[in-house]
């Protein structure tokens, strides 16, 4: 089993005139098969969470700590990070003109598991998962996400999540932006991850309807850079029902 | 030699076309054409003094040295003194009805300190071909490539510069469009301390169609120019000018000027032009400055874009985030960069060749296939 622990995190990011503080002592433990959502209204700092998890340059950590199996996190690159087991599926994925999907995808994978896959079996490899994403082959010949729709997007990131299979996934707001038969392809996708992988997962959201198709064990209210309170999959419920004003109102009381 | 009496009836037609040396003024660096040049660095090819010619090496038996004919003219004053300072021009004669996929491979070869070269690229009508012409010189050069592309002729020209050290390379290349006739122009441009490009086009007839494309790395210290000129001078032809430049290091500079004048009786073309730069460091300068001068209205198309932008970090860290290494990353972008320019270099296996020349300069190491 593997975890990820994040202890007492603290981070700012550069604005004019100084520094602002976004995470003010985030504490989270996540194990394999877990599978725990970060809920929290705009600007509560949760992207930043999943940024700084993947080491953003543009987040400075100021103290706190995050392991993998023990293992120091914070002084690892972007790529060595993703190399250990950590996937980002972004909000907004960065097009990457003239680098197609075919040749992303190998490339990614040929770094992660630290050697070349076999062309064959790659290939059928790709093909299935694509299939399984309900993506036309010939989206592996366009360029990284340019032009892509929204669920263009969200579906090539969990393509990534499926051929790179990470220990622990941190999914961005991957439901934003999504309709519902694109939201249910994609949560069937992260779903189907999660159940042949037994990596954990980290789903971030501002809604609770991806949490109809992927089904947490822990809920987390996130507000003002910090987890507020934590609970089971009815915190979720009383969110949908009630909003973030009671948890917003702590705060600022 | 008589000066072409042309009045300047537009504000982007050379106002000078001639091969006395003697018509053109001094430049000091004030004149619109000579604006971003270093002149200061130049002086020398500003005097008439005399040089010897560049010589060649080719494999193919339709490359021979010849007369350098006065059915065309310089524009600009380097151009004039290696041209009355040439002693033979470099010809390639295809001739008509000439197919053949197989490169015409021609290497500019030269030894003095300093030297001049003259090409003639002289295609007959209903060719299909493609010609290579490498001038990768450690001496400094001046001098002109013309171009005459037959009736209803296709050919492909690949310019490979890819100067040495010091050198320092003031080139002019006017190519002449026949009626139908597609003419892909293609340059990369490398290396050397100086490098002044000016390409120009002009139409023998309706129906022609001309890409003029470039791929450019400017590091260091170094200075490149790239000046196009595309003359609409006749009716239902097109142009494309797509030009990339990648720039590095903490004082290079690179200019690009692409000027595209439609006449009056130029009526249903269409003309398209492109500069992007990337900028791989803090310290680089990149001018970019598009003119599209229109005397009839009367056309299918006329457009033009430029953007010189910062690497983005942003896509690195996506890269990063998949697990790739930071130096492959930044070879992936780079590479995409340029890779809708290289596409239009048909052959593969030149294709390869400049990329991993590109590559090379940039400091990567060829990338898993």
């Amino acid at each position: 089993m593997n975890t990820l622990k994040i202890s007492d995190l603290h981070a700012s990011v550069d604005v004019e005139g100084g520094t602002k503080e976004i995470l003010r002592g985030v504490s989270l433990t996540l194990d394999s098969g877990s599978v725990q959502a970060v809920m929290g209204p705009n600007g509560s700092g949760k992207s930043t969470l999943a940024y700084v998890i993947a080491g953003h340059p543009k987040y400075t950590v100021t103290s706190g700590s995050i392991t993998l199996d023990g293992v120091d996190v914070l002084g690892m690159s972007v790529d060595e990070r993703a190399r250990a087991g950590l996937f980002l599926a972004m909000q907004y994925p960065v097009e990457i003109p003239g680098v197609s999907v075919s040749n992303f995808l190998r490339t990614a994978a040929t770094s992660v598991r630290g050697e070349a896959p076999k062309l064959r079996e790659w290939i059928k490899e790709v093909k299935e998962a694509m299939a399984s994403l309900q993506m036309d082959p010939a989206f592996s010949e366009r360029n990284v996400n340019e032009g892509f729709s929204g669920g263009e997007k969200k579906r090539h990131e969990v393509l990534q999540l499926a051929l790179l299979k990470p220990k622990f996934a941190i999914l961005d707001e991957t439901d934003s932006g999504l309709d519902v038969d694109a939201l249910r392809t994609v949560s069937e996708g992260v779903n189907a991850f999660h159940a042949t992988s037994d990596a954990g997962i980290l789903l971030i959201t501002h809604y609770t309807r991806i949490l109809r198709y992927i089904t947490p064990d822990v809920v987390h209210v996130f507000v003002d850079g910090r987890i507020v309170e934590s609970g089971g999959p009815a915190l979720a419920d009383e969110l949908e029902a009630q909003g973030y004003e009671r948890f917003v109102s702590t705060v600022n009381a | 030699m008589t000066a072409v009496a042309e009045a300047p009836a537009t504000d982007l037609a050379p106002r000078i076309r001639s091969n006395d040396p003697d018509d053109f003024p001094l430049p000091t660096g004030r004149e619109e054409e000579w604006r971003f040049t270093p002149v200061n660095v130049v002086q020398d090819f500003f005097e008439v003094r005399p040089l010897p010619t560049l010589g060649f090496t080719s494999p193919s038996p339709l490359v021979s040295t010849g007369a350098v004919g006065d059915d065309t003219y310089a524009v600009d004053r380097p151009a004039a003194i290696a041209r009355h300072a040439v002693a033979h021009a470099i010809v390639i004669e295809i001739p008509d009805g000439h197919e053949s996929g197989e490169a015409i491979d021609v290497s500019l070869v030269g030894s003095a300190p300093a030297a001049v070269g003259h090409i003639v690229i002289r295609c007959g009508r209903h060719a299909y071909a493609t010609v290579v012409l490498r001038h990768d010189l450690a001496t400094d050069s001046a001098g002109s490539i013309v171009t005459h592309v037959g009736d209803g002729s296709r050919l492909t020209i690949l310019s490979l510069m890819d100067g040495r050290g010091d050198s320092r390379q003031m080139w002019q290349w006017h190519s002449i469009i026949g009626r139908d006739a597609t003419l892909n122009a293609l340059s990369v441009t490398m290396g050397a301390a100086f490098i002044r490009m000016c390409p120009s086009v002009e139409f023998a007839g309706p129906g022609g169609a001309v890409d003029v494309v470039g791929a450019f790395l400017t590091q260091g210290a170094e200075y490149q120019e790239h000046r196009v000129f595309i003359d609409h001078n006749q009716p239902h032809c097109s142009s494309n000018v797509v030009y990339k430049g990648a720039l590095s290091g903490d004082s290079s500079h690179s200019v690009w000027v692409g000027d595209v004048l439609v006449r009056r009786n130029a009526v249903g073309i269409d003309t398209y032009e492109l500069n992007r730069n990337l900028l791989l460091t803090d310290g680089p300068r990149a001018d970019s400055v598009p003119n599209l001068e229109l005397e009839t209205g009367d056309v299918a198309g006329a457009g033009h874009a430029s953007a010189t932008g910062r690497f983005d970090d942003e896509q690195l860290f996506y890269l990063q985030s998949r697990g790739i290494p930071e130096d492959l990353a930044r070879h992936l972008v780079v590479r995409g960069f340029f890779v809708d320019v290289l596409a239009k270099i048909g052959d593969e296996t030149l294709r390869r060749e400049v990329l991993t020349g590109l590559e090379a300069r940039i400091g990567m190491s060829e990338l898993p296939p």
